[in-house]
């Protein structure tokens, strides 16, 4: 945006410092509303939630809350379960998010630019369904395509091949698949728009040089859509980082804490075992997770070639 | 690049944000209508409370001109509903006038301030007389004052199908005496009648305190004195020999495939599962369960009828882990109506609670949701007594029954007991290495109050 220079100079030096002023409030006065919602509705509750993290708050059984200073992120760093889901949440976000989400709706966008249209049509809009499923209802779709009795071992049993109980056995990668399946159209999304962005010209020339298929995507494709690939990266990592509803639906965590995620460990904490002071400061770390993330990804961004 | 950076932080924030804010619904403050909320079984199908709750609110209404009652009926697992009545009763905005209450959580809830003390009505209210001295107590907290109007109360013991047994070559009026003879049984269904499962015990967190309570005290209690908390000295019991041979017999059942497949057996829907699938499918030879699973098989509200398990099933009591006397354990829990600090209109959730308790909708409730009385002219009242098939067994058992230890921190030590059994159950840890994690647990929970007992 550029600043309100000319008028400025027309009125001399004598309103100098006024007047800009006055403009730049009167065109921020229309983002007036917003701003205050904002403000109301999202910093006010982050602000209670700081201040709640620094307390000893509990849903029941405590007649006043105090002011505990550190106490509870001195106990999560202590408490080997929040550690345990600290490892859960980046293994998650990894296969699901950087692994998955991000790769998949790469290959995908990729191939369907060489698809047929009726090809491109029916996967772009069997992909989008699940993006646009209700995450509750993605939830309990896939909590029984993988339960013990569930689609997945009806399909495998048909083909006689062993059955699998993932939801107990391996609940951090069918919940990662679960999350591959709901999240890959937004990755594809993106990527089909920047796939379309690269001038024809240039993919031409790469090709009339001799360069092969892999060649091309390596040292042309990829980094053409390099700020593309950061957008994505950052928008899913964050976005998963966050997945609680699929997570509760399918396996509530369990069994044991193998699938227990930040956000699932956090409820846990805050609600079923009351501690909301204790809760919220792990959300404030969850917080501190993601802002990493997103701080390396800004990093990448920035390194223009 | 540079524009694109506040851009992104922007979302970030918001959906960082979307992971911490929840929104809740107001809620009028008409002075005339009342609201209630209470729990809704998580299958649909079972409506019997809800039926019995909108009986009552509608001769309500008529009875009081004017006056509506609003019904917010909450359909969730009971750690869900916990928690979000907690969240209801913390804001007037969304505050309910009555609330029902397990007795489980009554006293945490008292503490934290979420109730209203209700003596002075109870002093001017002449059916109070009849409520039995055990379920007055219910819901006294410590200093003193009654919060809650209890409307039943339940207890615990072995439902067996005679079916399954007369194929086992077991008897028709079995009678275990210690645990052993529980699992003995157990592992005769295993071996002769292939494709049921011999025996359930509810384990894990899934089940919540239901398997603490029907599954895991019903044992602990049974091992010897104050295994879990010392009256004497005021504090709970650490490394006690009974907590961990009560693990120990959850592992048995479990690691020997005597229970429902693990995965089941963990999960939160276990119980609907049992009183609606696998009993009155007669896939289950031994269910160590409360006396109002009756409830689940009405013909009208029940989640399943079953018009013949008078003749399938049979009762009898859980025993002590080696016979000690008295032979029998049951525990005894059950829920209050109970006004909320932040009520609207508290004097008008009191008459609703009047309402609720008349002798005939005591006796109406006593009777559709298979509960056992707690007003004394219920208990003697032929039609109770007529009411549903085995109320007679399960009422003799108040005499035996114990129940929770009646302290704000309980429904915390509840949480780290049900870990425990979760660790034993799916094999991650050992009996042993579960009741020291146990331990260290209910130490930070309790505040350090804890003895050690061998």
């Amino acid at each position: 945006m550029s600043r309100a220079a000319p008028t400025t100079t027309a009125y001399g030096t004598a309103g100098r410092g006024a007047r800009p002023r006055r403009t730049a409030l009167l065109r921020w006065s229309p983002l007036a509303p917003a701003t205050v919602l904002l403000l109301l509705f999202l910093a006010g509750p982050i602000g209670y939630c700081v201040y709640i993290a620094f307390t000893d708050m509990q849903l029941t059984g405590q007649e006043s809350a105090s002011f505990v200073g550190l106490d509870n992120f001195r106990h999560a760093f202590g408490d080997p379960a929040f550690l345990n889901a600290v490892v859960l949440t980046l293994v998650f976000t990894l296969i699901s998010s950087i692994l998955g989400q991000n790769t998949l709706g790469l290959a995908l966008a990729a191939l369907m630019r060489r698809a047929s249209r009726p090809v491109r049509t029916v996967t772009g809009a069997v992909v989008l369904t699940a993006w646009v499923l209700p995450e509750i209802v993605a939830g309990f779709l896939l909590y029984t395509f993988f339960e013990r009795r569930g689609t997945l071992n009806a399909i495998l049993d048909w083909l006689h091949l062993p059955s699998q109980n993932w939801l107990f056995t391996l609940p951090i990668l069918a919940v990662s698949f679960a999350n591959v399946w709901r999240g890959t159209a937004f990755s594809m999304l993106i990527y089909s728009a920047a796939l379309s962005e690269i001038p024809q010209e240039v993919a031409e020339s790469a090709e009339v040089d001799g360069a092969s298929g892999r060649q091309r995507l390596w040292h042309v494709t990829l980094p053409m859509i390099r700020r593309s690939i950061g957008t994505n990266l950052m928008l899913n990592t964050l976005q998963t980082l966050s997945v609680f509803g699929l997570i509760w639906a399918m396996t509530r965590g369990g069994p044991g804490s193998r699938s227990q995620t930040l956000p699932v460990f956090m409820y846990d904490q805050a609600f079923l075992k009351s501690l909301i002071g204790y809760g919220t400061a792990v959300a404030l770390l969850l917080l501190v997770v993601g802002a990493l993330f997103s701080v390396v990804y800004l990093r990448l961004l920035r390194e223009e070639v | 690049m540079r524009r694109t950076a506040p851009m992104t932080w922007l979302t970030a924030a918001v959906l960082a944000a979307g992971a911490l804010t929840a929104c809740g619904g107001g809620s009028g403050g008409d002075k005339d209508t009342v609201e209630v909320a209470f729990i809704k079984d998580t299958n649909t199908k079972v409506t019997v409370r809800d039926d019995y709750i909108e009986t009552v609110a509608r001769a309500f209404e008529k009875a009081n001109p004017g006056k509506k009652v609003k019904l917010i009926p909450i359909q969730a697992s009971e750690n869900d509903y916990y928690a979000k009545i907690q969240q209801m009763m913390r804001s007037p905005k969304t505050a309910p006038d009555l609330v029902y209450e397990d007795t489980f959580l009554i006293n945490s809830d008292i503490t934290a301030g979420l109730l209203r003390p209700l003596d002075d009505h109870l002093a001017g209210w002449a059916d109070w007389k009849q409520f039995e001295p055990a379920a007055k107590a219910a819901a006294r907290a410590q200093d003193g004052k009654t919060y809650g109007v209890p409307d039943g109360t339940d207890t615990r013991g072995l439902w067996f199908n005679k079916n399954i047994f007369k194929k086992a070559g077991l008897p028709q009026d079995w009678r275990p005496r210690t645990w052993d003879e529980v699992l003995d049984a157990a592992r005769a269904v295993k071996r002769k009648v292939p494709g049921v499962i011999p025996l359930n015990v509810y384990t894990g967190k899934g089940a919540g305190e239901a398997a603490v309570m029907q599954g895991f005290e019903m044992l602990l209690y049974g091992t010897g004195k104050d295994q879990l908390y010392d009256p004497a000295t005021k504090k709970w019991v650490t490394g006690s020999k009974g907590f961990r041979d009560s693990l120990e017999f959850i592992r048995t059942v479990y690691a020997e495939k005597l229970g429902p497949d693990v995965s089941d057996a963990l999960s939160p829907n276990i119980q609907t599962n049992v009183a609606t699938e696998l009993m009155p499918e007669e896939k289950l030879a031994i269910n160590l369960d409360g006396s109002w699973l009756g409830q689940q098989w009405q013909p009208k509200g029940g989640g399943k009828p079953w018009p013949e398990w008078p003749t399938v099933l049979g009762r009898t009591a859980f025993p002590t882990q080696t016979g000690a006397a008295p032979g029998r354990v049951s525990l005894a829990g059950g829920w209050t109506w109970s006004v909320p600090r932040q009520a609207q209109q508290p004097d008008l959730a009191w008459k609703l609670i009047e309402t609720f308790q008349t002798r005939h909708n005591a006796l109406e409730w006593c009777v559709r949701g298979a509960q056992i009385a707690v007003r004394k002219d219920v208990a003697a009242d032929p039609a109770y007594l007529k009411s549903i098939p085995g109320i007679d067994f399960f009422t003799d058992l108040v005499q035996v029954s114990r129940y929770r230890p009646a302290l704000p921190v309980y429904p915390k030590v509840s949480a780290a007991i049900g870990e425990a059994m979760e660790a034993v159950t799916s094999g991650d840890a050992t009996p042993q290495k579960a009741a020291a994690d146990y331990d260290e647990q209910l130490k930070s929970v309790v505040d350090g109050q804890v003895v050690a007992k061998p």
